[in-house]
């Protein structure tokens, strides 16, 4: 089947049989291997990416039901046109803060980062703890994560101020 | 073909089977669609269903996706009831501002339910017409005298769930919303797993005023359903109540007279949360 959304703002195309799942589509077809694949099983948030603004498992949808959405992966993050210099905040605050050991899991961090800071931009402890509930960190044990989190509110809400 | 990060192939039978999806432009069309085709089955958010095809648990035909149907995306509160459509999402419910000032455990419910990514996908009418036994929601429509409302009728909560997984659903019948009676106060108390989220024990306690309490219990049985010992405690103004531990789950994550205990304790936590 046919199917057309919105990857990174740009309008992408593709012939997928109905069972292909999104996070296949995005790394299979369109090579956008930062979307990572960890227990296909829903539980360790590896492979989250925005689906119109929110945080979902893309190895628990299929392609088809993100037909004429907006989807957002770790390369879309950062400023287009940057050349890869310039990292969005939640990048740079989890580069920081040393938030990462392997790094598996840490695009599906990155991005329910993004989504949890959209909705709670002020997060507690609670909320970050909450918020991330959808990710599993093997190496971490989530301090520097947590960390992370903090860094990058502060940073957006400084950035928004400055802007206004 | 699935490749695995080293570019080996995935075996076919860890894959989702072949099938088709279809986007149902329609109730009509997708109950239509049912009555033909037997293997058919409805899709909402897949929070269930998605990852039971990749396990092969489910092998359907074909997929009507419903839940872009602007008739099942809506909420509606009046003085007596708050009606929530079959496609709102657990983080839409959540995030209703009318909703969780007529019902706020409610609110609170749909807020705790697995992660913010299972919410951000996850439906009232898929969680419903899953039935799984240890689901947040189903504890709610039978404490808040729900009536289950599809496209052909109205069922009273009580008579929609029959058993683990199982619902009074017609072959080709589709939940359309819930009707929730508003209660005076209410409260939702559940005892996570750790990983998964689902209720070990759940207990969803309201007050309608003169008496007049509904508890049920999500997660401790093969269903969920009502504790006419607790509702009888209530009603006395007892500050706790026992939950006989005959026929309760026992499996890999907890024996039966543990979830018998943490009935009493999530009682006794939603009688001190109640709002």
């Amino acid at each position: 089947m046919k199917i057309t959304l919105e990857v990174n703002g740009q309008t992408r195309q593709a012939d997928v049989e109905a069972r292909t799942l999104l996070a296949d589509l995005l790394r299979d077809e369109f090579g956008l291997t930062g979307t990572h694949v960890g227990c296909d099983t829903s539980q360790c948030g590896c492979c989250t990416v925005l689906l119109d603004g929110a945080a979902v498992k893309s190895c628990s949808l299929l392609a088809a039901q993100a037909q004429g959405c907006k989807v957002t992966t770790i390369e879309g993050l950062a400023p287009s046109g940057a050349g890869g210099t310039t990292l969005h905040p939640v990048q740079a605050a989890f580069t920081e803060c040393h938030a990462l050991q392997c790094g598996f899991c840490t695009p599906g961090m990155v991005m329910a980062t993004v989504s949890l800071l959209k909705f709670h931009p002020k997060p507690s402890d609670a909320d970050i703890a909450e918020g991330l509930s959808g990710n599993l960190c093997r190496c971490t044990g989530y301090l520097n994560i947590a960390k992370a989190v903090r860094q990058a509110a502060t940073a957006m809400a400084s950035t928004e101020g400055a802007n206004a | 073909m699935r490749i695995t990060q080293n570019g080996s192939p995935i075996p076919e039978a860890a894959t989702v089977k072949p099938l088709q999806y279809h986007l149902a432009p329609s109730i009509a069309y997708a109950q239509s669609a049912l009555a033909q085709d037997p293997e058919a089955r409805l899709l909402g958010g897949g929070m269930t269903l998605i990852p039971a095809l990749k396990h092969r648990l489910s092998s359907p035909s074909q997929l009507l996706d419903i839940s872009r149907l602007a008739e099942l995306r809506r909420i509606e509160v009046t003085p007596s009831h708050v009606y929530v459509g079959a496609g709102m999402r657990h983080a839409e419910v959540a995030a209703s501002a009318p909703l969780a000032k007529a019902i706020p455990a409610l609110a609170q419910l749909a807020g705790g339910i697995g992660d913010p990514q299972v919410r951000a996908r996850g439906t009232l009418g898929g969680s419903i017409a899953n039935n799984d036994p240890a689901a947040d929601y189903p504890a709610a429509l039978l404490a808040l005298k729900a009536v289950v409302v599809t496209q052909q009728r109205e069922l009273a909560a009580e008579d929609f769930f029959q058993g683990m997984f199982t619902t009074a659903l017609r072959a080709d019948e589709i939940v359309t919303g819930v009707k929730f009676a508003i209660p005076k106060k209410s409260a939702y108390a559940k005892f996570r797993h750790p990983a998964s989220g689902f209720a070990m024990t759940g207990v969803y306690m309201a007050d309608f005023g003169g008496g007049d309490f509904r508890v049920a219990v999500t997660g401790a049985a093969s269903s969920v359903c009502r504790w006419s010992a607790a509702e009888a405690a209530c009603k006395q103004g007892a500050t706790t109540a026992v939950l006989e531990h005959d026929g309760l789950l026992a499996d890999i994550h907890a024996p039966a007279a543990y979830r018998a205990q943490l009935a009493t304790l999530m009682f006794e936590q939603a009688l001190r949360t109640l709002v």
